[in-house]
């Protein structure tokens, strides 16, 4: 009989890559650990706001996918720069944005990081490099490729990182991006992360041929595919590629496959998807991966670590409901400098 | 008393893709920020108005790209976000349509969006407009589209002056600006200062004709037709003023509300579509600051909603021509 190839529930999750961990120093581990588990209890604060009626329009969370973010971001530095997409919140929290300002505005309120005209889809944080999430899907690609051109004609030694979906790759953008890379030589790393869905749609019934990887070889960028639940193993992937891009090898990419626990948005409750897919999405934990092999590893301050990070977040989440709706005069600022027009 | 002798400033004659091609040169010179992407603009760019370019500055900053127009926007956009300050040339107007996501949602939408963390300080340059038989696909002008979006600075010089002057504060500029290149009036000379070459506001028309009988407000490519009408005109007996907007966002309304106040009568001539042209918008300002028991006249002559053909016995059908222009005014003054 051919092995399935939809992973069984087995109620105990499977750890980390081993073969990583021997590379991975203690401290690093809790890092990427705490890295996910504030990206979860972000969202899971966040959902529950939305549920509350707290956080108006649309929130698309990340839960299930934090090993991606996690495990590029901790590659990075912050004169680096990242462009998110819709489902941004994990790109921004592991590239350093202020679980605060992020919570102020997906509330709407005055201190947020747009000061309430972006949203949970359009958060930014220019001072560490995260050059915003986006409501376009592959809108980020050509962003991140001219970002890279721009840091090179600037002799800067910063490069630029990519994450986009698996629906992304079936828009121009990312023919044109990834070609664009590859002819000009560009310090980016292009992040698909694959959750198999575009939007409500299974990405492969929708699209032809062997695939992404593929598709970037064709156009010049090499890359590794990798299990985007198994933390450490992006990590190694994302250090192994950013040492090519950062020696002048151009452009690169990492498939990162992983699994998106909800719906599309905060108002789909997702009884369209297979049950079975969620239950045993949800035994692949990303989280749980990387704790059972901290676990072996001795550590015994995981639920420490986790219940600070539920404390931060619901402190935000209090903080932000707490918070001033931003001046209504504010909505007619920073739309461009000469031909502005003025509240009225 | 003391007499000041006030040398008359040196000046050349051009052409107005020379001038552009002047105002970019001396923008990249100045600033090494500066840098040109888009089709073959290493070779001079389609119209030449990158010539020599490549030679001087390298292939790192004249950039000639594949025909990837979404990309070509958006790394520019990209680039400006890192704090280099690109010119994206778009070759011909009508290719910008492969590029409106990212025109539309994000440059003119990122400063805002993000709560002013960004600046995308670049320069669209889009050679619009009706040109020798080019039909549907080449020859369109739309700018109305994008004075309608919030978040840029809409150009669109007639003139050599303007096309240098304007060029330069486009590339100064930390606003997006859409600069419209009148490109059937590339080989149409004028004169300019010499030397180091002045920016010009945006937001201020020009007065090419003063006339107490009727204000005619214009801009891009049509504008020599215009002054071309107001000399028969004013043959007949009709004293037309002309004023050539040249920036269409931030638009001169004080200068158009002077004129208007004296002639009482307003005719704006565009060769775009008059159906929901810009000139629409600036007939229902002008009624709404002024009064409309303060205006004898006011009206639009555009083209008619057609594509634009590609037969000269058709596109000459619907071009906005110097005789209509002469008629629509002559109709307005004597009804």
């Amino acid at each position: 009989m051919a092995k399935s190839a939809r992973p069984k529930p087995t109620g105990k999750p499977e750890p980390a890559t081993p073969a990583a961990t021997g590379g991975h120093n203690l401290a690093r581990l809790h890092d990427l650990y705490r890295t996910m588990v504030r990206i979860r209890a972000f969202e899971e604060a966040a959902l529950d706001a939305h549920k509350a009626g707290d956080i108006p329009g649309p929130l698309h969370v990340s839960i299930g996918q934090e090993g991606v973010a996690a495990g590029v971001c901790v590659n990075l530095s912050r004169e680096d720069r990242i462009t998110s997409n819709h489902r941004g919140h994990g790109h921004a929290l592991a590239k350093g944005a202020g679980a605060d300002r992020m919570f102020l505005e997906l509330f709407g309120r005055e201190g947020g990081y747009c000061g309430g005209k972006g949203g949970s889809m359009h958060i930014a944080d220019f001072s560490v490099g995260m050059l915003g999430a986006n409501g376009v899907v592959s809108g980020g690609i050509p962003i991140a490729v001219g970002a890279a051109q721009g840091l090179k004609l600037l002799r800067s030694k910063a490069i630029a990182v990519c994450f986009f979906g698996d629906g992304a790759t079936n828009r121009g953008p990312f023919l044109e991006g990834l070609n664009w890379a590859a002819l000009y030589n560009l310090p980016v790393l292009f992040v698909c992360e694959d959750n198999g869905v575009a939007a409500f749609t299974a990405t492969q019934t929708v699209t032809a041929g062997p695939g992404v990887m593929a598709r970037a070889a064709s156009l010049g960028v090499p890359g590794l595919s990798i299990d985007g639940n198994d933390v450490l193993a992006v990590d190694a992937a994302t250090a192994d590629l950013l040492a090519a891009i950062r020696a002048g090898g151009g452009p690169r990419i990492l498939h990162a496959k992983t699994y998106r626990w909800t719906g599309h948005t905060s108002t789909d409750a997702a009884a369209w998807r297979d049950p079975q897919d969620v239950a045993a999405g949800k035994a692949n934990c990303p989280i749980a991966r990387l704790a059972a092999v901290l676990a072996e590893r001795g550590a015994k301050d995981l639920t420490a670590i986790a219940a600070a990070a539920t404390t931060e977040m619901a402190s935000h989440r209090a903080a932000a409901k707490a918070a001033p709706w931003p001046q209504p005069s504010t909505a007619f600022d920073d739309v461009q400098d000469v031909g502005a027009v003025r509240f009225s | 008393m003391t007499s000041k002798i006030t040398a008359k400033p040196a000046t050349i004659e051009t052409t107005l893709n020379e001038a552009g091609r002047l105002a970019a040169l001396q923008e990249m010179r100045r600033d090494p920020r500066v840098w040109v992407l888009g089709e073959d603009v290493a070779r001079g760019g389609l119209w030449g108005q990158y010539k020599g370019f490549l030679e001087e500055f390298g292939p790192e900053r004249v950039v000639s790209t594949p025909i990837s127009e979404s990309t070509i926007m958006g790394a520019g956009l990209g680039a400006a976000l890192v704090g280099t300050r690109p010119i994206i040339e778009m070759r011909i107007f009508d290719f910008v349509m492969c590029a409106m996501d990212e025109l539309v949602n994000q440059i003119a939408k990122i400063r805002y969006m993000f709560g002013g963390q960004a600046r995308p300080a670049v320069v669209v340059r889009m050679p619009h407009g009706m040109w020798r038989n080019s039909a549907a696909q080449h020859s369109q002008m739309l700018e109305s589209w994008f004075v309608h979006l919030p978040g840029v600075i809409v150009v669109a010089p007639s003139s050599v002056e303007d096309e240098a002057g304007l060029l330069v504060s486009a590339i100064r500029s930390d606003d997006p600006v859409l600069f419209f290149d009148p490109k059937d009036l590339w080989p149409a000379t004028g004169t300019m200062t010499a030397g180091e070459i002045a920016p010009i506001p945006f937001g201020r028309a020009r007065t090419l004709r003063e006339g107490r009988d009727l204000t005619i407000v214009t801009w891009s490519a049509i504008v020599p037709k215009v002054i071309e009408a107001g000399v028969t005109l004013a043959q007949s007996g009709v004293d037309a003023e002309i004023l050539d907007l040249r920036t269409l966002w931030p638009w001169d309304e004080a200068a158009v509300l002077a004129s208007v106040r004296k002639t009482k009568r307003l005719l704006v001539v565009h060769e775009a579509v008059e159906v929901g042209g810009f000139g629409a918008e600036i007939v229902a300002r002008v009624i709404d600051q002024l009064g409309p028991a303060n205006i004898l006249v006011a009206k639009r002559l555009g083209a008619p909603r057609l594509p634009i053909p590609f037969s000269p016995a058709l596109e000459n059908q619907i071009r906005v021509t110097t005789d209509k222009i002469v008629a629509a005014a002559k109709a307005a003054v004597m009804g």
